[in-house]
Parts: structure tokens; C-alpha cells; sequence
């Protein structure tokens, strides 16, 4: 018994030097040629740092494409979900309220035209994307705040929009924040 | 085909390709045999050296189970008090806190039971001291001591007689250098390649573009994210797990981490077969394990992908899918099937909020973890379904008159008794943890708690119900997803699901291994006419069966409470 008490201890200290230490200064060592250079990669608007490519913020302002509701308001420093049931009557109340919110900025829309993901809170609370067709439903809006033709800012969804996996697996969908970043580009 | 089940498709092939032939190797690795990582024996031999390990050494499977609890206390001691004072400890660039002594003794015990049940929230509740120098390193050594007891199991049955069962601590030791920690480094590279973080700094903060003032948590996730997956632990370096962006940052992220949860459990499964030079028995195995999660599968990513009901008829376009709780970049279909693999694998880490799901989702993934012994988790997995075996054989020697057998040694009382044990102690916590739940919320809502009874629930009627359930359910299969709405962090839930933890991992590993240790023990009958054999299709579906029937049996009453019943009042 007291042999097995001695070797736990031992291996125990052998295994964190390798797993603890090695391990981890080995993958930051190798991060350290990512794009982000293992800091996470950025997103600049004249050189100035306006967020990070995979963390969604929050957009309100009407010149803005919007992201999707977050259940923790965009806070990155402590993610989070929901957690609503799909029977939960005070979370479904909140939904047809947020319809009713995009109905109002977007009077042209019918509600068949409103995608589900513009109305539920995602996963982490800092989904950076929106779906192809939550895009498109804000083009009008946008266009119409920033004096725009629907044309160029349609053109901009276009390029912002991300295709599946090499074409062929999962579904397709547009960064907000660069979307939006290069909107604020476009009007200088 | 759509794009998005193309993927899922994709995923599960290649799930295949790696698993399959990895299988094969661990056969041969554990078994001393010549294989291209032999270049790490040196590594391994210094490891030894330094612990005062005589490797060639060999153990009876009750010294191998001495090992293995001996270690696993010693890891038990030194994290809770490591957690208890984290703060005072180096690392901690965000000042988080030490975890109270009743979280302290729930968030050990589930990482060191391979669990990770994570009633703290990673960006808060830990530093980076404690992230690395106890979950991340639990997360490395609980999936090595599952690995290695199945390992024991294996060698039970390669030889005809034998109580020679080789060393815990080889076992043990080459699980991680030539299995884990190789893979993790591969994983932990593509992920760090498409923006998983790497690096040591702390919380940045920036201007977003609105003007809103954001602080970021960050830090070297990608290498705890690896392993986090490949071990089947699944606790997350963030709160949400792998719907942060920065853990799980596009589809591709994704798929690498779905793939590198199943591959260990699958792969334990042909190293059974081809150790024990029997390899049509891992394919029947493999078969029954794979009809398991297809029948989980396929209706989830029907429920999921047919959208909610309640929101259908507000009226918007439901174009592929529930949205609740979801990603965009993964999209329901490859939510569904995350959800499914990591509720059979015992992986318990998430890309979704389950609590979210659909009722008949939650249902499956509940069904998923009752029985936990498709694929499963790591070397746990094919622990569990051994179990099972041994009714299954049990069972059919009844039914034509013989003396079961199993591998040419006969099954007695006592391990059949020992096979009820386990395979009823799982339905057994499960049930008594909920039950002792609902009466306290019932009973006791005001009670004086950090979070009193009456908040605990993020949902109303029968999905509330449904929430503690899971909770106990995740614990007992040592899983550790949550219906995360739950209110868990108090002393109740922490001390419950604490000791359902360690019912739930130590039994279990314990009795297989002591069936095997005991079977090998006795005199081998060689194979004839009569004797029933265990690697045929018949024989498969018969444990098929048994799997179901006792998981119907025991767990029918309780998710027609929670789940069904918050289906139907749904579609009514």
C-alpha cells in the first residue's frame, strides 16, 4: 500500500511537469504563429482596434447591421446562454416582443421573412454571425439610414458572406462586425 | 443534399477512418508490440525512473485496482485544497477567487471522475493555475485511468488462465505519451490555427465599434480544449464550452472536436477485439454500439431541424432549424449531432445549450446518458457495455439450459451478482438524486442556501422537472453537460451530485475489472458445440436488449415526467 501511495505522488509530479508545463508552453509556442498570434485575431477600422473577428458585439445604433439577442448583452468576459425551455411562457413572450421590435425598425418585412435566428439568443451570447437570410432582411434598413443604394450595401452582404466548409458542409453565414466595419469604410 | 447534413456526414466518416485504424494500433501498443511510437520509450522509461516504477512488475486485478484508487485520492486531496486557495496561488492575471469548500469538493470530484460537471463558470471561478495544474492535468490522467482499467479488462481475456495482468502504471502511463498527449498537441495546433487562444495574457478590453466599452476573457484555451475533447471530459475553459466563440471558433473547429471525442471510445472498442485476437467479436460490438447512437441520432436532428413548435406559430421562418441556444456557424444539424456524441460519449462538453433544446432533444440526450454505453467514454465506455455482457450471457444461458460462459470461463453467481449490482446501481443514484431534488424544492423552497430551492429552476412545470434530472443524470454517467438554467452552484447540489459522482465512476470501473480478474482466473473451457457464442449478431442484439430493457424499465417513469410530458402539452 505504501508503495503505491509513494509512486502516486512521484508519477503525479513527473506527469505535471510533462502535461502542466511542456504540454502548454508547447501549443503557445506553436499559437504564436496563428493569424492572432494566439491572443485571439482582431479586427482594425483605421488602424484602430474595434474588436475581435470571433466575438460578437452588440449593434443597436439603426445605421448598423444587427447581431443576434444575447442573453448576457454581448459580455465577454462572462459568457452565456439563455437557458429557456421551448414550453417556457415568459421566454415566448420574449421572442414575439423581439418581432415585434424587428417589425417596427423594418416596416417592409413580413414575419415569414424574419429568420429564427434573428429572434433567439444564441449559445454563448457573443455569436459573432448571422445567418444569409438575417442579412439580407436588414438591407433595406441599413441602406436607408446610411443614404445608401440598396444595391451597394447588398453588394457588401455578398462579400461578407461566408459559404460552407469548402463548399460542401455546413450552413453558410455573415461576420456582423466586419460586415459592419466595412460598411464604416465604405462611406469615407 | 444540404450542406449541413452533408457535414454531419462527413463528420461521422471520418470519425471511422481515424477510430478504426487507431483501434488497431492501441491493440498492439498496449500489448508490447513493435509499433512507429517506440521512439517515446525513452521518455517513458525516464517517467518511470523518476516515480521509483519497476515496469515490467506485474499486478492481479485487484493490486492494478489498489493503484488505481491510491492515485486517483491523491488527486482528490491535493485539488480541493489547490481550488480552495487558488487565490493565493501564481497565475490568476484576472484576481479571480478561491472556490468555497462545497464547490471545491464538487469541482474535484467531477474532473478527477472524468466528469467535469463545472458548477463554476471558467472565466470566474478559476485561475490559470488551477485551469492547468489541476483540471487541465485531471483531464490528461482521468482519461489514462479509464483507458488503462479497460486495459486490465483486455488482458483478462488474452490469455486462458491467468492472474498475471500486467502494470497499472505502464498502462496508465503510456495511455497519455503514446495516446493522449500526442493527439492533444495535434488538436490544440488546428485549433490555435483558426483562433482558438494560445497565449498567457489575461481580460483585454477594447472600444467596440459602437462606442460600448468590452472586456475580453481570453487565454490558453486550445490546449485544454484538446483534451478536454479527446479524453471524453468535456469541462470547458470558458463557461459556455464549445459554443465560445473562442473555444470552438468556425465549422471546421467543430468537426475536429466531434471527431476527436469519439475516436478514443471507438477505437478501445477494436482494441478489445484485436487484443484478444478475437476480431469479429469488436465488430458485433461496434455494430450494436452504432445501431445505439443512430437510433439517438436520427430523431434528434429530426427534432431539432424541424424548429419549435411554439415558435412557428409566431409566425417567422424557421429555414433550418431551432435557434434557441444555437450557433450560426454550426447550424441545428450539427448541433444535434454534437448533442447526441456527447450524451454517448460521456464527453458531456457542449455546443448548445441543452437546456434549450426541444423537449424530445432533451429526452434523447437523457436516454443517451441512462444507458452510456454506446461508444462511451474513454475506456469507461467499454467498461460499461462489458457489464451488460455478462447479463446478456447470463440471461441466454438461462434461455437454452447451459452453463453460461463467457471467453472459455465460466460466469457464476458472482459475477453475474456483481454485473446486477453495477448495472442497477446507475438507474439507482439517478433516480434516488432526483427524487431527493424534487423533494426538496418541493418541501423546502426557502431554504438558507446560495441559491434557495424555490430560484433553482430556469423553467416552469415539467421542463424545471426535467433540469434536475439531467443534472443527476450527467452526474451519475459522469458526463457533466447540464440543462445549465439549473441554479447548481449550493451546497445541495454540489454535495448531491458529488457523491453521485464518485458512486458513479468507481463502481463501475471496479466491477468489470473484478469480473474479468475473477473470469480469468478460473479454468479455461475450451470451445465446442455447446458453447454460446458471444461474437454473433444474434448475441449482440440480445445485449442490445438487456441495454434497453433495463434502462425502459428503470427510467420510463421519470422522463414520461419531465420531457414527454412537457412534449405533449406542447403539441396539444
Amino acid at each position: 500500500m505504501k508503495k503505491y501511495i509513494i509512486q502516486s505522488l512521484r508519477l503525479t509530479g513527473v506527469l505535471m511537469v510533462l502535461l502542466c508545463i511542456i504540454y502548454p508552453v508547447t501549443v503557445a509556442f506553436i499559437g504564436k504563429f496563428s493569424p492572432g498570434e494566439g491572443s485571439g485575431e482582431k479586427v482594425t477600422k483605421n488602424g484602430k482596434v474595434v474588436g475581435y473577428a470571433l466575438i460578437g458585439q452588440s449593434f443597436t445604433k439603426p445605421e448598423y447591421f444587427w447581431g443576434r439577442p444575447s442573453a448576457v448583452a454581448y459580455n465577454a468576459a462572462g459568457s452565456g446562454g439563455s437557458n429557456k425551455g421551448a414550453t417556457n411562457a415568459d421566454y415566448l413572450k420574449q421572442v414575439s416582443e423581439r418581432i415585434d421590435t424587428l417589425l417596427k425598425y423594418h416596416p417592409y418585412l413580413k414575419k415569414a421573412d424574419i429568420p429564427a435566428d434573428m429572434v433567439t439568443a444564441s449559445g454563448s451570447g457573443l455569436d459573432p454571425d448571422i445567418s444569409e437570410t438575417a442579412a439580407i432582411m436588414q438591407i433595406k434598413r441599413v441602406a436607408a439610414y446610411r443614404k445608401l443604394s440598396d444595391r451597394v450595401v447588398a453588394e457588401l452582404v455578398v462579400k461578407n458572406t461566408e459559404g460552407p466548409l469548402f463548399g460542401l458542409f455546413g450552413p453558410s453565414k455573415v461576420n456582423v462586425l466586419k460586415l459592419n466595419v466595412a460598411l464604416d469604410e465604405l462611406k469615407k | 443534399m444540404n450542406t449541413e447534413l452533408l457535414g454531419i456526414i462527413a463528420t461521422y466518416a471520418l470519425t471511422l477512418l481515424i477510430g478504426i485504424p487507431l483501434g488497431i494500433y492501441l491493440a498492439k501498443m498496449f500489448a508490447g508490440e513493435k509499433v512507429w511510437t517506440d521512439f517515446l520509450k525513452p521518455l517513458e522509461k525516464g517517467i518511470y525512473k523518476l516515480s521509483g516504477i519497476n515496469p515490467e512488475e506485474s499486478m492481479n486485478w485487484k493490486q492494478h485496482m489498489k493503484a488505481l484508487l491510491m492515485i486517483n485520492m491523491v488527486w482528490l486531496v491535493y485539488g480541493f485544497f489547490a481550488l480552495i486557495y487558488q487565490d493565493k496561488l501564481p497565475l490568476n492575471p484576472d484576481g479571480n477567487l478561491g472556490q468555497s469548500p462545497d464547490l471545491a469538493f464538487n469541482s474535484i470530484i467531477s474532473f478527477v471522475v472524468n466528469c467535469n460537471l463545472q458548477h463554476y463558470s471558467g472565466e470566474t471561478g478559476a485561475t490559470y493555475f488551477t485551469q492547468h495544474f489541476v483540471f487541465m492535468f485531471l483531464q490528461f490522467v482521468s482519461a489514462a485511468t479509464g483507458i488503462a482499467a479497460a486495459v486490465v479488462l483486455f488482458k483478462a481475456f488474452r490469455d486462458k488462465t491467468t492472474t498475471n495482468l500486467g502494470n497499472f502504471w505502464v498502462f496508465f502511463t503510456r495511455s497519455i505519451t503514446r495516446l493522449l498527449l500526442p493527439l492533444s498537441i495535434v488538436v490544440a495546433t488546428i485549433l490555435a490555427f483558426n483562433g482558438t487562444t494560445t497565449s498567457y495574457e489575461g481580460k483585454d478590453q477594447f472600444v467596440s465599434l459602437q462606442g460600448d466599452t468590452v472586456n475580453v476573457s481570453r487565454g490558453p484555451a486550445a490546449g485544454f480544449v484538446a483534451i478536454k475533447h479527446l479524453g471524453t471530459n468535456g469541462g470547458g475553459w470558458f463557461g459556455v464550452n464549445g459554443a465560445h466563440p473562442l473555444e470552438n471558433p468556425n465549422y471546421l473547429t467543430n468537426m475536429v472536436e466531434v471527431i476527436s471525442q469519439v475516436i478514443i471510445p471507438i477505437a478501445m472498442v477494436f482494441a478489445f477485439g484485436y487484443f484478444i485476437r478475437r476480431r469479429k467479436m469488436a465488430w458485433v460490438i461496434f455494430g450494436i454500439m452504432t445501431l445505439g447512437m443512430m437510433l439517438l441520432l436520427v430523431p434528434t436532428v429530426i427534432s431539432e431541424t424541424g424548429g419549435s413548435p411554439n415558435i412557428a406559430k409566431m409566425g417567422v421562418s424557421q429555414l433550418t432549424g431551432a435557434m434557441e441556444g444555437k450557433e450560426v456557424r454550426f447550424g441545428p444539424t450539427a448541433t444535434a449531432y454534437w448533442s447526441t456524441v456527447t450524451t454517448i460519449i460521456s464527453t458531456g462538453s457542449i455546443n448548445s445549450m441543452h437546456d434549450s433544446a426541444m423537449p424530445l432533444t432533451g429526452m434523447y440526450q437523457l436516454i443517451a446518458m441512462m444507458m452510456n454505453c454506446f461508444y462511451g467514454g474513454c475506456g469507461v465506455g467499454i467498461l460499461n457495455y462489458f457489464i451488460f455482457i455478462i447479463i446478456a450471457v447470463f440471461i441466454s444461458g438461462l434461455m437454452v439450459g447451459r452453463t453460461p460462459e463467457f471467453l472459455g470461463h465460466k460466469v457464476e453467481a458472482r459475477e453475474v451478482k456483481i454485473a446486477s449490482i453495477i448495472a442497477l446501481l446507475h438507474p439507482f443514484i439517478i433516480l434516488v438524486g432526483t427524487a431527493l431534488a424534487a423533494y426538496t424544492v418541493t418541501n423546502f423552497p426557502d431554504a438558507d442556501w446560495v441559491v434557495k430551492p424555490a430560484n433553482w429552476l430556469n423553467n416552469p412545470g415539467f421542463h424545471g422537472f426535467s433540469e434536475m434530472l439531467y443534472e443527476t443524470t450527467s452526474a451519475a454517467a459522469n458526463n457533466g453537460s447540464g440543462f445549465e438554467g439549473l441554479g447548481d452552484n449550493n451546497i445541495f447540489w454540489n454535495v448531491m451530485t458529488g457523491f453521485v459522482l464518485l458512486l458513479g465512476r468507481f463502481l463501475p470501473i471496479i466491477g468489470p475489472v473484478a469480473i474479468a480478474g475473477l473470469l480469468a482466473s478460473k479454468k479455461y473451457i475450451p470451445e465446442s458445440a455447446g458453447t454460446l457464442k458471444t461474437d454473433t449478431l444474434t448475441f449482440g442484439v440480445m445485449t442490445f436488449v438487456v441495454i434497453v430493457i433495463i434502462a425502459a424499465l428503470a427510467f420510463f417513469p421519470a422522463l414520461t415526467l419531465g420531457p414527454l410530458a412537457e412534449h405533449f402539452s406542447m403539441i396539444k
